[in-house]
């Protein structure tokens, strides 16, 4: 073999221009630029979050502490360790204005703070003026500012006087920037900022009350986070604290970040694999016109390897070509549109030229492309010079020799590992990938199957008759047909839009469809143990109140479970992320099934007792007898699982994972919550009333807190359809190369046929029929495969039922046909307008 | 000549090119009579092929008349064309132009089922019967040879029985041998079935074998066509 032979014979044959490589091109470049765009996007946020990171937190470290301020010990700590320390409360309630007469109440998340707020930033008022100004008031009454969102909800303008709690607040300005903003994650009400100091007559942070503490820390220059971050889980041990710092201020976040972008990576992944059947059609093709020159070539005595290297050579360049323009696209794009993204982000993001997500891009974009060309270049070896006497009789499927088998399989194996390790997920990769390659092997048998029913169809009696639709059958069933191509190209695309649709569908309709017959309509938070007889015979008296339902809630975190780290008995899980709420009861909840041990006697006084939600205790591998340390305000309780029980968390009542008996938790401050169930039409009289006689409590409305979450996740749902579009777009893409590559054998066929006697609309029947017919497949595949993976992460990852959505399902269907059928018709003009003489005497 | 099958008046046809605009026929103006085999000769490029397209409607006269039983082709739409072949024409090239996609029966009852036939594939089938073609049926034109290929272009063409047969060089791809048998079909099936043809050849010889043998040079009829006897 002689490379140089090789380069010589490809500059000649790249002489002609890249005019039929377009589709090549076009599938490459989009590929690699949804990948590059997506891991730029994901990067500059990354980026942002760990440059901003001390001010998204709100200080180098943050020590968070629930239900209660740090003590003495643990606040001399602090002080200890750090230059300066700044003290936040946390906490929902609600913002009351009085306006003549009528009383506006909205949903809030409060933030108290001290005078050294902010350590880092600095908030941003409308009027501008620094926040102490701000909280000083005017007129006596002390000063706070408010989220502009709640500020519209309630009518206030600035100057304007609410009440929160008991005690009046003169809004001085509207909250236009919270410099710690980002890091808090999901909040169900708009925020508003006071001082701590302000709140002491509000009634607001009762003992029992549902708040939290976040201690932000100044450190000295050069602190070393993670052994400060040792010392303090060591020296304040057992204090139930959650550690924040800067080397991630939000971790929130962070992590939805990295996860959203892995995922549409992978997205990204699918529409290269998609762009690949393009890439691998377009060689393919190309290298079929050349089946002449390459046979000359073997003629005059090029060796099988030359002419292998020549044409591999060629589409190198192409590939270089291709992935620089997906590089420049995918660079750019974010770039263009970061205004947009910004906008979308809670936090400051790094916009710019990034390297990193650049490279990764540009690799996946070479392994695929080699991935996708090695086996149509392989076929340049099965050319033989007698292939010039024999017309183009050479064709039909023939395996590789096994070298380019077992490098496929690398090459393979390569990417997924590259793409397990870029993303960080190994398991969703692995069945991504492993997803992806079933669903091309499905694809690939319905399109076999596709052809052989066709043929058989083609071949029946009941087709007789039927010209258009035998002729298309045929068609479709014949040698050399486009099946494989469009099948393989729309139904990935089609197959990733249906799982994405079935996904999306089955979220909102687990929230939009389960809820409404059974949720209640508010959640109230905050009843003090001494409001609560009162609180219930006021609620009950309410017209339209249906039921009532109401616990004692405490808050705390799982720590040890049979004398051992939790974390380190269980691993991750949920129920040990953060505190949980745990209520006690003398007798089980109502209409709680208790699936294994017993309930405690009302009157038990024994040591504490844990009555577990038996699901969550399944998954963790948790048994009748384990001893949990919960830390709870401070202090470690060690209780044993006396029983487990059902709990039912879809209906947005009161469900506790953990309860006690009452002896073990009733000593220690706490609130009670409640769960009203009305008639929606008497709920704004309710929150009125109940808002009016007991100003310290917080009522949620739950349609509200179900539409904030809604919105979210309507949120994620949008991203991931963008990356099934994109993908849909690359084939497209691929499906109107196929198109525009079948066009000279269609105007062929068409010359033919109206010799025959064919008619324009005979033959435009017969075309669009058999568009119709590859669409149709490529469709109901996309269904059943799309509906598969959408069922596997319905039930597996989200833990909910799947329900089959037929609308999306049928839009797919409807979307496919029409798709294959524009793209095979906006190719038939030439076919249906050329004369059939020119055609026949250019082939002659 | 009474009642002409084709009648063409100073037929003209003009195509532009890359080089610009070339007239290939120069006002041609012959009749065919109903069953008569007419031989189109002459030398490369001299316009055979291209008369043989205007007599069939495949290509469009730029002036002049046309007119093939009775129906003036100059005055037809491309799909009355299409109609009018299905019903009176066969046509029959060098290339044989079989569609690839379809089987060989397939390709010869597709005309059949064009023009509405009920039993297309029966009688489809008989031809390829009759044609010595019975077990190639089921295959693809890339699967059967040179001469196999121009037997079934044959059984496609006479199968709707076509009062007119347009042969443009039927053997000019086939070894002597198998050109040889190709025309004793032609004629041999002319012969059975009463249609009128007309044959493009390079093969003196082959024209010898039509009733009159017209001659073109450079877009124009050399002379009178001379029928046969009068030789």
């Amino acid at each position: 073999m002689s490379l140089r032979n090789a380069a010589r014979i490809a500059r000649r044959e790249l002489r002609g221009g890249l005019s039929g490589f377009r589709v090549f091109l076009a599938c490459l470049a989009l590929g690699v630029a949804a990948i590059a765009a997506v891991g730029s996007v994901r990067y500059s946020i990354e980026l942002g979050l760990a440059r901003e990171g001390a001010a998204i937190l709100g200080g180098d470290a943050e020590i968070e502490l629930t239900y209660r301020f740090a003590d003495d010990v643990e606040r001399a700590w602090m002080d200890s360790v750090a230059d300066e320390v700044s003290e936040i409360v946390d906490f929902r309630s609600m913002a009351v204005v009085d306006r003549g007469g009528v009383t506006e109440r909205g949903l809030t998340q409060i933030k108290a703070v001290d005078a050294t707020y902010p350590l880092y930033g600095q908030a941003l008022l409308d009027p501008a003026m620094p926040l102490n100004q701000a909280f000083a008031g005017r007129d006596g009454l002390p000063g706070a500012v408010m989220d502009p969102v709640l500020m519209g909800r309630l009518a206030l303008e600035t100057g304007a006087i609410f009440r929160l709690g008991e005690q009046d607040f003169v809004l001085m300005a509207a909250l236009v920037r919270e410099p710690d903003g980002a890091g808090g994650g999901f909040a169900l009400g708009p925020r508003t900022l006071v001082r701590t100091a302000d709140l002491g007559a509000s009634g607001l942070l009762e003992p029992g009350t549902l708040f939290e503490t976040e201690y932000r820390l100044r450190l000295p220059q050069g602190t070393d986070l993670a052994a400060l971050e040792q010392r303090a889980k060591a020296e304040l041990d057992g204090a139930g604290l959650r550690w924040r710092d800067s080397r991630n201020g939000a971790p929130g976040v962070a992590e939805f970040v990295d996860r959203l972008g892995a995922f549409l990576v992978l997205v990204g992944l699918a529409g290269l694999a998609v762009g690949g059947v393009g890439v691998s059609a377009a060689v393919r093709a190309y290298l079929e016109e050349k089946t002449g020159v390459i046979a000359t070539l073997k003629t005059l005595g090029a060796e099988t390897g030359t002419i292998f290297a020549a044409y591999a050579i060629q589409i190198g360049v192409l590939t270089i070509v291709g992935i620089v323009l997906g590089l420049i696209l995918g660079a750019i794009a974010p770039l263009a549109l970061a205004p947009l993204i910004e906008a979308q982000l809670p936090l400051p993001a790094v916009f710019g030229i990034h390297i990193r997500p650049l490279a990764e891009a540009a690799l996946y974009g070479v392994l695929a492309a080699i991935l996708f060309t090695l086996w149509p270049l392989a076929r340049t070896e099965q050319v033989r010079a007698a292939a010039l006497f024999r017309g183009a009789a050479q064709s039909g499927m023939q395996w590789p020799r096994w070298p380019y088998l077992i490098l496929s399989v690398i090459i393979f194996a390569l990417l997924i590992a590259l793409a397990a390790w870029f993303s960080g997920l190994m398991r969703l990769t692995l069945w991504s990938a492993l997803g992806l390659f079933a669903a091309f092997l499905t694809l690939l048998a319905v399109a076999w199957i596709t052809r052989r029913l066709a043929r058989r169809g083609a071949r029946t009696k009941v087709m007789r008759g039927r010209g258009a639709l035998r002729m298309a059958l045929g068609s479709v069933g014949g040698p050399g047909a486009e099946a494989a191509s469009v099948v393989l190209s729309l139904g990935l695309g089609l197959t990733v839009l249906a799982a994405v649709g079935q996904i999306d569908a089955n979220l909102r309709g687990a929230i939009a469809r389960d809820l409404p017959d059974v949720a209640p309509s508010y959640f109230v938070v905050d009843i003090q143990k001494d409001q609560m007889q009162e609180f219930l015979d006021r609620a009950k008296a309410e017209p339209g109140v249906v039921r009532i339902e109401s616990a004692p809630m405490l808050r705390g975190v799982i720590m040890q479970i049979n004398g051992r780290p939790a974390t380190e008995v269980i691993g991750e899980h949920w129920v040990l992320s953060g505190d949980r709420g745990i209520t006690y009861s003398d007798a089980p909840p109502t209409g709680a099934e208790i699936t294994a041990g017993v309930w405690w006697a009302s009157d038990y006084n024994g040591p504490p007792l844990i009555s577990f939600s038996a699901h969550e205790a399944e998954e963790m591998g948790l048994t009748l007898g384990d001893r949990l340390t919960v830390n709870v305000l401070g202090r470690d309780i060690e209780a044993t699982i006396s029983s487990f029980r059902n709990v039912d968390f879809s209906t947005a009542g009161i469900g506790f994972i953990l309860s006690m008996n009452p002896s073990a938790l009733a000593g220690a401050p706490h609130t009670n919550i409640a769960t009203i169930y009305a008639d929606p039409a008497s709920e704004a009289q309710l929150l009125r009333d109940l808002g009016t006689a007991f100003p310290n409590i917080t009522l949620i409305r739950v349609r509200d807190a179900i539409e904030r979450v809604s919105e979210v996740l309507s949120g994620i749902a949008a991203a991931t359809t963008y990356g099934a579009l994109a993908t849909l777009l690359t084939g497209l893409i691929v499906l109107i190369g196929a198109a525009a590559a079948g066009e000279r054998a269609r105007t062929y066929e068409a010359a033919i046929l109206k010799t025959l006697g064919a008619s324009r609309g005979f033959v435009l029947r017969n075309f669009a029929l058999r568009s119709a017919i590859l669409g149709l497949a490529s469709g109901l595949v996309a269904i059943l495969a799309g509906g598969l993976a959408g069922w596997g992460v319905t039930y597996f990852v989200m833990d909910t039922d799947f329900r089959f959505e037929p609308w999306s399902a049928l839009a797919i269907v409807i979307g496919g046909v029409l798709a294959t059928m524009l793209a095979g018709l906006a190719f038939a003009w030439r076919p249906l307008a050329t004369r059939p003489a020119r055609v026949l005497r250019t082939a002659e | 000549m009474n009642d002409p099958v084709i009648a063409l008046t100073d037929a003209r046809l003009s195509l532009d090119g890359n080089a610009g605009r070339v007239d290939i026929l120069k006002g041609i103006t012959l009749n065919v009579a109903r069953g008569e085999t007419l031989g189109l000769v002459g030398p490369s490029g001299s316009g055979k092929s291209s008369l043989l397209m205007l007599m069939g409607g495949l290509e469009r006269a730029s002036a002049g008349r046309v007119v093939v039983l009775g129906q003036d082709f100059t005055a037809m739409g491309e799909d009355a064309l299409a109609r009018f072949r299905r019903q009176h024409m066969g046509v029959v090239f060098q290339s044989f132009h079989l569609i690839p996609t379809m089987t060989a029966l397939e390709n010869v009852a597709t005309p059949l089922e064009l023009a509405g036939v009920v039993d297309a594939f029966e009688r489809a089938e008989a031809e390829l019967d009759a044609m010595g073609l019975g077990s190639r049926s089921g295959h693809y034109p890339a699967q059967l040879s040179g001469g196999e290929q121009q037997r079934v272009a044959l059984a496609r063409a006479f199968a709707p029985r076509p009062d007119i047969l347009l042969a443009d060089e039927p053997t000019g791809n086939l070894d002597a041998t198998t050109g040889a048998a190709i025309m004793d079909l032609l004629f041999d099936l002319r012969d059975r079935h009463g249609s009128t043809l007309v044959l493009v050849t390079h093969d003196p010889q082959l024209a010898q074998r039509c009733d009159r043998v017209a001659r073109l040079v450079d877009g124009n009829l050399a002379d009178a066509p001379v029928a046969r006897a009068a030789e």
